[in-house]
């Protein structure tokens, strides 16, 4: 029995290019009004104004599928395919642009660790708190407060602000309230991937039991994969706003692994922006402990010297795994106007598929452009190790070592 | 157990939106509760801050109108008890609109990662201010016990008064609390709004002091109606009818534009906020 079905979901956003704020002031809109009244109609600057302004961009299109009670779905897909989206819209957050969903059932959603914990209010508090905000009622809470309490390992600390506690008490106790949820269907986003590993186990443990022995249905969306398998029985792919696959949840993480193989960049062009122009990569596949080139075009004409150009890489499930900054070869201002090079040494990471996220600001504060997953290279592992098995997926780097008289 | 189906669709919003609102009201409650207790502990001078405020600001008033600018009470009332009864509610409505019209935004984090209908926020934080207002009664209780002073039977109307501040803040407040996610400058005007408004509200002075030929323009401002009302049932100050009626329409004209603003714009706060 299906207990959700979408029919041609899509979502838009309109991306307003003049701000780079995420909101608008009212100044700037009076200030644009202004402009619009004294130029002329016709004229040369009228049109310009108006026409840089928005752009439309589907976070979602056309989805369709049906999720049957029971299922326990893993979602997955690049960052910016539309999970969350997806998510939000199902949890009532944001409402869809096109299309309809049904859910039957109450449905409670996870989408942050701990949304609405107050650090002044201590942890009973913040348990009521917490547990209200995820949708649950005030007799539930109390039924199930001491359940809750000794599952986060906190009776001690409960009188206590929770602005006190250590990360770990906090994640455990906010973990607890959700894990005791018991909605028909429960969405959880990436929340799962703070907290100890252990912890996390027994929260994966506790909402398996529910979900298993009740009935549940639960959405779940990870780029740790060790975890959707362990939990989940089905998978839906998403790739920019549309429905890859959905089928078993190891043909999901099949199609995904292929399709982020296939698609490897190694130009880039971003005409739009407002520093970087275009961003070139000298070698789309290296071996373990090589180096990359960056060639960057840039818009900037004078030259700062407190300018902060980072270079971030990460891995396929979206993980940060190192910054390389300007600053660290210390190098504060662009010598040659129009263009620069970024040569990235010692590469030991693990063979795989890693993404190049830049961004430039003043000051590591104020940002003044971000662009995410614009280029990728291969780390690969031709002759270079003996290994037989590939890398295990909690890896993260590879050395070169020496095995004196073995 | 009873399973309720939901659609989502484009403007599900709007069809079950005060079915909802009743749904969520458990949220309602811990929400304010929740804004009551950080309140309070945040603050060296806990309670102590919400008997402060009215009395320094009367005090300050007295002093300038009464002793040194020579205004008079027209009743029979002591001038700092006329005082009193307007900066109450004044005090109310001050606090009331701008605590609600940061309300969103100070809760961007729930906002965006939780659903319950939006106008929670703004409500539970105007709630919030309500209690001050209780607290501030009590001042004035004794001081009508300091003055020797005994209201008559109208005093039972006080509640209705109270309301109808309420209802001036609660709209003005989701109407601008919109106004605010979006463009977030408008944190910067509503000081003013409070700030201008002390002086064109019948705070210091009684509004039987404006001529009669204003009177009726006067009354456009909802807290004019309000304050007179207050000092009606307290101080049995005579009651001017007109005006009364054109602040209450006035009053329920903000909470209709306020709410028709507030759910025009709701469906867009997650994207925007």
């Amino acid at each position: 029995m299906p207990v959700i079905t979408a029919e041609n979901l899509s979502k838009k956003f309109v991306i307003a290019h003049e701000s780079r704020e995420r909101y608008t002031a009212l100044r700037d809109v009076m200030a644009r009004g202004v402009k619009k009244i004294f130029s002329f109609p016709g004229s040369l600057w009228s049109g310009s104004t108006s026409r840089a302004t928005k752009e439309e961009f589907w976070a979602l299109k056309d989805l369709n599928f049906e999720i049957n009670q029971g299922d326990r779905v893993g979602i997955i897909g690049r960052n910016g395919a539309g999970k969350s989206t997806l998510l939000k819209i199902l949890s009532r957050i944001t409402p869809p642009t096109e299309g309809k969903v049904t859910i039957k059932g109450r449905v409670a959603s996870l989408l942050e660790v701990g949304t609405g914990f107050h650090p002044e209010l201590t942890g009973r508090e913040n348990i009521f708190l917490n547990g209200a905000i995820l949708g649950m009622s005030r007799a539930e809470i109390r039924k199930k407060f001491d359940e809750i309490v000794a599952f986060a390992e906190v009776e001690k600390f409960l009188d206590t602000p929770v602005k006190r506690y250590s990360s770990g008490m906090y994640v455990r106790l906010a973990f607890s309230v959700a894990a005791h949820l018991e909605p028909e269907i429960l969405i959880v986003d990436e929340v799962l991937a703070v907290g100890d590993a252990q912890f996390q186990k027994k929260c994966l443990g506790k909402m398996e039991d529910v979900s298993k022995n009740e009935g549940r249905t639960v959405l779940f969306v990870s780029h740790q994969f060790e975890s959707l398998r362990a939990f989940c029985n089905t998978g839906v792919l998403l790739a920019n706003g549309i429905l890859a696959s959905q089928s078993s949840l190891e043909e999901c993480i099949e199609v995904y692994q292929r399709s982020t193989n296939v698609q490897r960049n190694c130009t880039y062009t971003n005409d739009d922006g407002l520093f970087f122009k275009k961003m070139i990569l000298k070698e789309d596949q290296i071996q373990i402990g090589n180096s990359i080139t960056i060639k960057i075009a840039h818009s900037l004409k004078y030259n700062p010297n407190n300018l902060i150009i980072a270079v971030n890489i990460k891995n396929e499930f979206g993980e940060t795994i190192t910054q390389i900054l300007n600053v660290d070869n210390k190098v504060n201002s662009i010598s040659k106007p129009g263009e620069f090079n970024i040569e990235i040494q010692n590469l030991n990471f693990i063979p795989g598929i890693y993404n190049i996220a830049l961004w430039v600001g003043f000051d590591m504060i104020n940002e003044i452009e971000k662009i995410d997953n614009v280029l990728q290279f291969e780390v690969s592992n031709q002759n270079f190790s003996d290994r037989h098995t590939p890398f295990s997926k909690s890896l993260k780097t590879f050395h070169k070592s020496k095995w004196e008289s073995f | 157990m009873r399973t309720d189906e939901i659609t989502i669709t484009p403007d599900s919003v709007e069809r079950h939106y005060w079915m909802d609102l009743w749904r969520y009201r458990e949220l309602f409650y811990i929400l304010s509760w929740r804004d009551l207790k950080v309140r309070y502990k945040q603050t060296v001078l806990g309670l102590a801050w919400s008997v402060l405020r009215p009395v320094l600001t009367t005090l300050v008033f007295y002093i300038v109108f009464n002793n040194i600018a020579k205004l008079e009470s027209p009743g029979a009332a002591p001038y700092i008890l006329l005082v009193f009864a307007g900066m109450v509610p004044w005090q109310f409505f001050g606090n009331a609109l701008s605590e609600a019209s940061n309300s969103l935004v100070g809760n961007s984090n729930l906002i965006s990662k939780v659903y319950f209908p939006r106008m929670i926020i703004p409500a539970s934080s105007v709630i919030t201010s309500l209690v001050d207002l209780l607290i501030s009664l009590v001042i004035l209780v004794i001081l009508f016990i300091y003055f020797q002073y005994l209201p008559d039977l109208k005093v039972l109307l006080l509640p209705v008064f109270i309301l109808m501040a309420f209802i001036a803040a609660f709209g003005t407040g989701l109407y601008l609390t919109a106004l605010n996610v979006k463009y977030r400058d408008f944190r910067y005007i509503i000081p003013f709004i409070i700030q201008f408004g002390l002086y064109i509200t019948p705070v210091g002075y009684s509004s039987a002091v404006i001529p009669d030929q204003y009177r009726l323009w006067y009354s456009l401002n909802p807290m004019v109606g309000v304050i007179d009302g207050f000092r009606w049932c307290l101080l049995d100050e005579p009651f001017y009818r007109d005006g009364f009626l054109i602040s209450l329409a006035i009053c329920l004209f903000f909470l209709w534009i306020g709410i028709r603003h507030f759910r025009r714009t709701e469906k867009s706060f997650a994207d925007v906020i």
